[in-house]
């Protein structure tokens, strides 16, 4: 039999006032990081800010520098560029909004299929999206989110008690807070796709804290005498293991996605594998010391 | 053997069987079935996402406004007609959205009021001020959209795209989607063109009409307005035409001093074709109209001969030909320096009839066929290294309890194919990613029953029954963190786009799939091993 973990008896809960720390930066990182996306000051993809996302392939590699000056000589203004070196693309972004859209993706087109003929751009894939249809994705992003914590919450909170669906539902926002400060911090684009890892993170980190709520549970039943730092502590210690190797056979998928998955889906796979890892912290240091904190009693 | 686990192998094996039969379709190996296979038997399976398979999603906003503002237009049109044949002396204007008419008294509000029940009274001293009442508004906002998703329709059928998706989203707003497109910006123009064909009648009497310059470059249209905006006569307007010179290929404008009335819309027409000029071997849209727009048509040139004439396509002149004779039958021209494309683009159009209301884009996003084909094969390599990693971790972790928790993977795999394929439902490289996780959360739950069995067995249990009563003590766990996830699923589906849509689907399939495998699947496994002989280690 092997064993990742045999027999631990880590005092969690001593412990939970450093893991207060760590998730107090998370979660302030991750309120700034939501604050600043709604000032607009963030990494949006132009599907939540609106504008016009241009990516072509060229048959060999182009320098950004030459990219952008040819779109600076085209005429073109306040545009990203961002570069795929490994498969000779170039994404080109504006987010101006334009009133009928198609013009700045027409000329991005034409400028730099005239400029770099030699080079045989292929264009990849162009996405306009228009003020109102950003604006109404941002609304129903923000609803969503809150949906599924609510759903969670009165999941969590109907099989077991109430303030174990409190205990699941910080711990929830706490992993989707986190991966949004992360992301922020390492100035990766919040769009559509990343939003959807971030609904799939809420579900699966619950994953963890379920196994561990399921074993305080049983636990609470047996041990009647001891203290309910105690009935943790030992709770978690014993399943541990259990926590760590399923989020590990998940992680390990997502690790293949995120080297192998390709352009699209490579910050997706970003955002679940860091999921994943801040998933199984917050089933252990956030989920069960808010059950203590909110009563000591069975 | 226990009871029931020969049922439950069946119960497998059909399953597989099934989902197999539903997936064939998307595998090489359809192609060499005999006939009556393909016939009988599930021949479609997964769809492919706009963004896998190339393609092109647009979503329009139809200007109910402007529709609402043509038919106010129409009232103020035609109400002085009206209030002649009853003798009655006034005046009326169309100022935005109303309809105002003076004097203000009782015998012209009743006329007004009979003939037209949907206006309703906004302000009736001094003047009277008419507007369309908020139930019309909304009949014709509504019906506004319907007939741009008809024509739009039709349009497509035209142009010839294969299993194109149009629908209204909501009130006034229409998705469009067209896989496979070659040329977006082409299928982009044809379904957003308003395709107003008018004829008006060039106004060269007024003197202005010889002092307007010949010709002006492109963006100095609202300049040349400015000037002579003080000297346009009441009753006409300054429209242009796209001049290109045939050696140098530079684009010029042409002011035309139009009377504004128009005289006759593409409405009545029955025909519209493409037509080689052979003198300058340039293409010209011939049009014909029906018997009504004929009859219309043959006044109108047989009235106004020598005077040029104006086709005019969604506020630009297209050509000004002078009037030789009264022309009937019906049939006219449409010339204008065309490609063949513009041209037979133009005939499209035309024959599937004008918009009632322009259409905005608010949304258009195009995937290139290249894109989509390298997401697929990406997909596929992380799919494959995913199950590699997965698997022999857990043999390595498990042993042979390991590869019984594979079996489940790989049946998980399969059966979560089989059930896209038989949902027809459409692939996109979220759902691609949501079944390559699938593949990390599909051991999940094995990892769950197995560290209880391990427990179980430390309490010095046969393995018998810790197999039992690791699997009856896990159940809840499983169930409970399964349901977590199918919870944010649903969201993901209420909320999302298509291929977000196309994740959520996956991830909801690969969970309640995950269910039937680990405690069905594994269990019968377990059972299998043990009605053979009792079994005194667990290779755990």
């Amino acid at each position: 039999m092997i064993e990742l973990l045999k027999g631990t008896n880590i005092d969690f809960m001593g412990k939970r006032r450093y893991a207060f720390i760590v998730t107090g930066i998370l979660s302030v990182l991750g309120i700034i990081a939501i604050v600043q996306i709604a000032l607009g000051n963030a990494n949006l993809g132009v599907d939540f800010a609106g504008g016009t996302a241009v990516q072509i392939k060229f048959a060999q590699s182009v320098s950004l520098h030459d990219v952008r000056k040819a779109l600076e000589e085209g005429g073109l203004k306040d545009f990203d560029l961002q570069d795929l070196p490994t498969e000779n693309k170039i994404l080109i972004r504006v987010k101006k909004q334009e009133e009928k859209l198609g013009g700045f993706s027409e000329k991005i087109i034409q400028v730099l299929s005239n400029k770099f003929s030699d080079k045989k751009p292929v264009v990849d894939s162009t996405t306009e999206i228009g003020p109102k249809v950003g604006s109404k994705l941002r609304k129903d992003a923000l609803w969503a989110v809150l949906m599924a914590i609510v759903g969670l919450l009165i999941y969590v909170g109907w099989r077991f008690q109430l303030r174990f669906g409190v205990g699941a539902t910080i711990a929830t926002f706490h992993d989707v807070l986190a991966v949004v400060g992360i992301f922020y911090v390492l100035d990766k684009e919040m769009n559509l796709i990343v939003l959807s890892a971030l609904l799939a993170i809420a579900g699966y980190s619950l994953t963890d804290t379920v196994v561990v709520f399921d074993r305080i549970r049983e636990n609470m039943k047996r041990m009647l005498k001891e203290p309910i730092e105690a009935v943790i502590n030992k709770s978690i210690n014993e399943v541990l293991s259990r926590t760590i190797i399923t989020s590990f056979t998940t992680f390990l998928a997502a690790l293949a996605l995120f080297l192998f998955g390709g352009e699209v889906i490579h910050d997706f796979a970003l955002a679940m594998l860091i999921g994943l890892v801040i998933g199984t912290y917050s089933s252990i240091f956030v989920a069960s010391p808010v059950v203590v904190l909110l009563g000591k009693k069975r | 053997m226990k009871k029931g686990v020969f049922w439950r192998v069946i119960l497998i094996t059909l399953t597989v069987v099934i989902a197999a039969i539903f997936f064939l379709p998307n595998t090489p190996l359809f192609q060499g079935m005999p006939d009556w296979w393909k016939k009988t038997m599930p021949n479609k399976g997964m769809v492919l996402g706009l963004d896998l398979q190339g393609g092109l999603h647009l979503v329009f906003e139809v200007e109910g406004d402007k529709a609402v503002e043509i038919a106010t237009e129409r009232i103020a049109s035609s109400l002085p007609g009206i209030l002649e044949r009853k003798k009655i002396q006034a005046s009326v204007k169309k100022d935005g959205l109303l309809v105002v008419v003076t004097p203000a008294n009782m015998d012209i509000r009743k006329v007004i009021e009979d003939t037209y029940p949907v206006l309703t009274l906004a302000e009736g001293s001094g003047v009277l001020k008419y507007k369309l009442s908020a139930e019309e508004v909304q009949r014709i906002k509504d019906a506004a959209t319907d007939q741009v998703l008809e024509i739009i329709r039709n349009r497509i059928d035209q142009f010839g795209v294969s299993e194109p998706v149009i629908h209204r989203q909501s009130e006034n707003e229409i998705v469009v989607q067209l896989p496979g497109v070659k040329d977006p910006k082409r299928a982009v123009e044809i379904i957003g063109k308003t395709a107003l064909l008018e004829f008006k009648l060039a106004d060269d009497e007024s003197p202005l009409a010889a002092e307007l310059p010949a010709s002006i470059m492109p963006g100095e249209e609202t300049q040349l307005f400015e000037r002579f905006r003080n000297r346009i006569p009441e009753g006409d307007e300054i429209l242009f035409q796209k001049v290109i010179n045939k050696e140098t290929g530079v684009v010029t404008k042409r002011p035309v001093l139009l009377k504004k009335e128009t005289l006759l819309t593409g409405d009545l027409l029955t025909e519209a074709r493409v037509n080689i000029d052979e003198r300058f071997n340039e293409p010209y849209v011939s049009i014909r109209f029906n018997p009504a727009g004929a009859k219309i048509f043959e006044d109108i040139t047989g009235q106004n001969v020598k005077k040029r004439l104006a086709i005019i396509l969604d506020g630009n002149v297209y050509s000004t030909p002078v009037i030789q004779e009264r022309i009937s039958g019906g049939d006219a021209q449409i010339t204008g320096s065309f490609t063949m494309d513009e041209a037979k683009d133009l005939a499209i159009v035309l024959r599937a009839g004008a918009l009632p209301a322009p259409v905005k884009i608010l949304q258009n996003v195009t995937v290139g066929p290249s894109l989509g084909r390298d997401s697929i094969e990406a997909g596929k390599m992380a799919g494959i290294v995913a199950i590699i990693l997965v698997v022999v971790f857990m043999i390595f972790y498990y042993r042979l309890s390991g590869v019984i928790a594979d079996f489940a993977l790989v049946l998980n795999i399969i059966l979560l194919l089989g059930a896209m394929a038989s949902l027809n439902a459409t692939l996109t490289m979220p759902g691609i990613a949501g079944i390559i996780l699938a593949i990390g959360m599909a051991v999940d739950s094995n990892v769950l029953m197995f560290e209880r069995m391990r427990e179980e067995i430390r309490t010095g249990k046969t393995p018998r029954a810790a197999v039992e009563s690791g699997y009856k003590k896990a159940f809840w766990t499983i169930f409970d963190s399964h349901v977590t996830t199918l919870i944010t699923a649903a969201v993901l589906f209420q909320f999302g786009t298509g291929p977000i849509k196309g994740f959520a689907v996956t991830l909801s399939l690969g969970v309640a799939i995950n269910l039937f495998t680990a405690l069905i699947g594994t269990k019968t496994v377990f059972d299998v091993i043990q009605t053979k002989k009792e079994v005194k280690r667990l290779s755990i």
